[in-house]
């Protein structure tokens, strides 16, 4: 691959626009996905009780079961965000940009 | 307040391991001869046999043998990557942690989930977009290939060389349990057995045996979990009351309990395993397998979605056996105590809902698991000295596929000789800390020298090679100065280092080595490196000149 190829890309504004958009996403994603699992480790931590807690007086679950089957759940929803948009709007944007360097 | 607060987030992300690694050591009692886990068992090597003779007649070049000639769907290798992770020791040690306190199995279980996102979102596709076959492939992409490959190799080599070792033993304790067979014939077993796969059928047979392997997990799993939510009429809330009612420690089961002992290490062990994930060289070789970065996405995906909902499972059979299994006297000794221990829980479950012919089955199913992980870390190993020592550091590139291929299954059957060697050796040992070691390096030479080549524009070669020596080196000296080693192996009194894992250390100096000595790099070499991370940054981004995309 020359280095001219490179160059057209790096010159192309389309290309800052994926890389800002796509990292700002995937940084994203990560601070929630961290972030609800730190909220989950703050309440083991500080507050087990009320993970404890039924989540009605006549029913035997605790609040911790939905809440940590949700967390289970988080990961592979936000997994399947990022893969629907990633594989989605930029990856066309991707091969645009492709397309202009390497008809 | 802080310090509980940062151990219990550790030791959420590692206890699994410590648990599974429970069902490793201790001692165990053999047992009586099972012989329709035998016959399934025997089905399943055969049909996995037939799959690596179908395999050996598709590998013509090094891509087919080491990257299954890029041709891995996402969701294959997703079902493969599900499979790596979801060992005999998770499915048994993580049910057993719920059957016995409940809740916290739950924790444990999210702890391990975590960080399959995060890889997704910062590394996959960039390492699609980056190597070939091995993750060095990518670590030396613009850095000098002898010495970066050389402690990628290395790096490579150790955490293969611990895992093995830890799944080696591990291997001959359960199938002692499960089938009653001989620790010397069962460690033998798994040695040749693996050695076929991977010297005749490469990655594809290595891949498909994995996919076999996890769908038959997941399909068991699911049916004792149907069974167990047939028997409560589909009712979490009667599944949870009943187990209530009979568990000795009654509600407590519904919420988390504590068990922090000494932070620092937990801290450690967590750090390791969260990063540690993102430099297992036999993971990050499944990445090479699919043909771009669209199905690398989509692999994580499957694997994150597969993984949890096998997590998911393992607490609905923790508590089927609280319900089942600790309220019958047949599954108990005299004491009162599960037979065969508490790792023994969904093992004694699938007789409970299944009756013999389907505890034959699970039997299988673990032993599977057990032979496909194996299998994985030997072509991990075996791909480490061929492509990057051999091809790359020794031949200088100057080789062909046919050479490279033919040191990589020597290699393989020096592995799998020396695994069953140490398999033996480490009989007696306590080898539960080997998987953390393993993980350990994989996080303070691995993945510092990978994270930071693909992020880091400023990193050259000087500082990759010091600081990843400086972590491999750190992490395996303070292993052996540390209470498990120097205490309980060599037999001093006090250990030198106190804490059990290395981590949180070993990557610090990992971190800061890079660092320093690529910033105070001001030779003409390190500049050009520099200069190359602009058009490495494009490729990385969109894909531009990856040898999947070429193929296309």
């Amino acid at each position: 691959m020359n280095d001219s190829v490179y160059e057209r890309i790096l010159e192309n504004p389309r290309f800052h626009e994926l890389v800002a958009k796509r990292s700002r996403f995937a940084w994203l994603l990560s601070a929630a996905m961290l972030g609800l699992y730190l909220v989950f480790i703050l309440l083991i931590a500080f507050a087990p009780q009320l993970l404890g807690v039924r989540i009605s007086p006549d029913s035997v679950i605790t609040w911790g079961i939905p809440l940590g089957v949700g967390l289970i759940l988080s990961a592979f929803i936000l997994t399947g965000i990022y893969v629907y948009r990633a594989n989605g709007e930029f990856d066309s944007l991707n091969k645009a940009i492709l397309d202009e360097v390497q008809p | 307040m802080i310090l509980r607060l940062l151990a219990s987030l550790a030791l959420s992300a590692f206890a699994p391991l410590l648990w599974a690694g429970e069902v490793l050591t201790g001692e165990v009692q053999r047992q009586p001869m099972n012989v329709s886990a035998i016959a399934m068992f025997v089905v399943f090597v055969g049909a996995t046999l037939c799959i690596t003779y179908w395999a050996s007649k598709k590998n013509n070049s090094a891509s087919d043998y080491y990257a299954a000639g890029g041709k891995i769907t996402g969701l294959q290798n997703g079902l493969a990557i599900a499979g790596d992770y979801m060992s005999a020791a998770s499915f048994l040690g993580i049910s057993a942690l719920v059957y016995t306190s409940g809740y916290d199995g739950l924790i444990y279980s999210i702890g391990f989930l975590v960080g399959w996102p995060v890889i997704l979102f910062l590394m996959a596709e960039r390492l699609r977009n980056l190597g070939k076959y091995t993750f060095a492939d990518v670590a030396s992409y613009r850095l000098k290939q002898m010495p970066i490959r050389t402690v990628a190799a290395s790096g490579s080599l150790v955490v293969v060389a611990f895992y093995l070792i830890a799944q080696m033993v591990g291997a001959g304790k359960l199938i002692q349990l499960l089938f009653g067979l001989d620790y010397y014939v069962a460690v033998v077993l798994v040695g040749v057995l693996m050695m076929l796969y991977v010297l005749f059928g490469g990655m594809l047979a290595t891949t498909w045996v994995q996919i076999i392997k996890a769908v038959m997990l997941l399909s068991g799993a699911s049916f004792m979990a149907l069974m167990v939510m047939k028997h409560v009429n589909f009712d979490f809330a009667a599944l949870f009351s009943e187990a209530i009612k009979v568990h000795p420690k009654g509600e407590a089961i519904m919420s988390p309990g504590g068990l922090v002992k000494d932070p620092v290490s937990a801290i450690s062990l967590g750090l390791a395993l969260m990063f540690g994930t993102a430099g297992l060289p036999h993971i990050l070789m499944r990445f090479f397998t699919v043909s771009d970065a669209k199905e690398a996405r989509k692999s994580v995906f499957y694997a994150t979605g597969f993984i949890g909902y096998f997590y998911i499972l393992t607490f609905i059979i923790g508590f089927g056996a609280i319900v089942l299994v600790s309220t019958n006297s047949v599954f108990k000794d005299a004491a009162g105590a599960l037979l065969g221990g508490n790792n023994m829980a969904a093992i004694h479950l699938a007789n409970a809902v299944g009756g013999s012919l389907f505890l034959g089955f699970i039997s299988a199913v673990a032993f599977a698991t057990i032979l496909a992980v194996v299998a994985g870390l030997t072509l991990a190993g075996a791909t480490a000295v061929s492509h990057d020592l051999y091809a790359s550091v020794y031949k200088k590139g100057k080789t062909n596929d046919r050479d490279e291929i033919r040191v990589s299954k020597i290699t393989t059957i020096g592995l799998g000789v020396l695994a069953v060697a140490l398999g033996i050796m480490f009989e007696k040992q306590n080898i539960a800390f080997m998987v953390g070691l393993a993980f350990s390096i994989a996080a303070s030479c691995n993945f510092p020298v990978l994270f930071l080549s693909m992020f880091w524009k400023n990193l050259t070669t000087r500082g990759a090679m010091v600081g990843g020596w400086l972590g491999l080196v750190t992490a395996v000296t303070l292993m052996i100065l540390g209470p498990t080693v120097w205490v309980q192996v060599l037999g001093h009194a006090q250990a030198i280092f106190p804490y059990e894992y290395p981590a949180l250390f070993s990557m610090a100096i990992a971190f800061a080595g890079i660092w320093f000595f690529s910033i105070t790099d001001t030779s003409a070499s390190a500049a050009a490196e520099r200069a190359r991370f602009l058009p490495q940054f494009v490729r990385s981004q969109t894909g531009l000149g990856s040898s999947g995309a070429v193929a296309h």
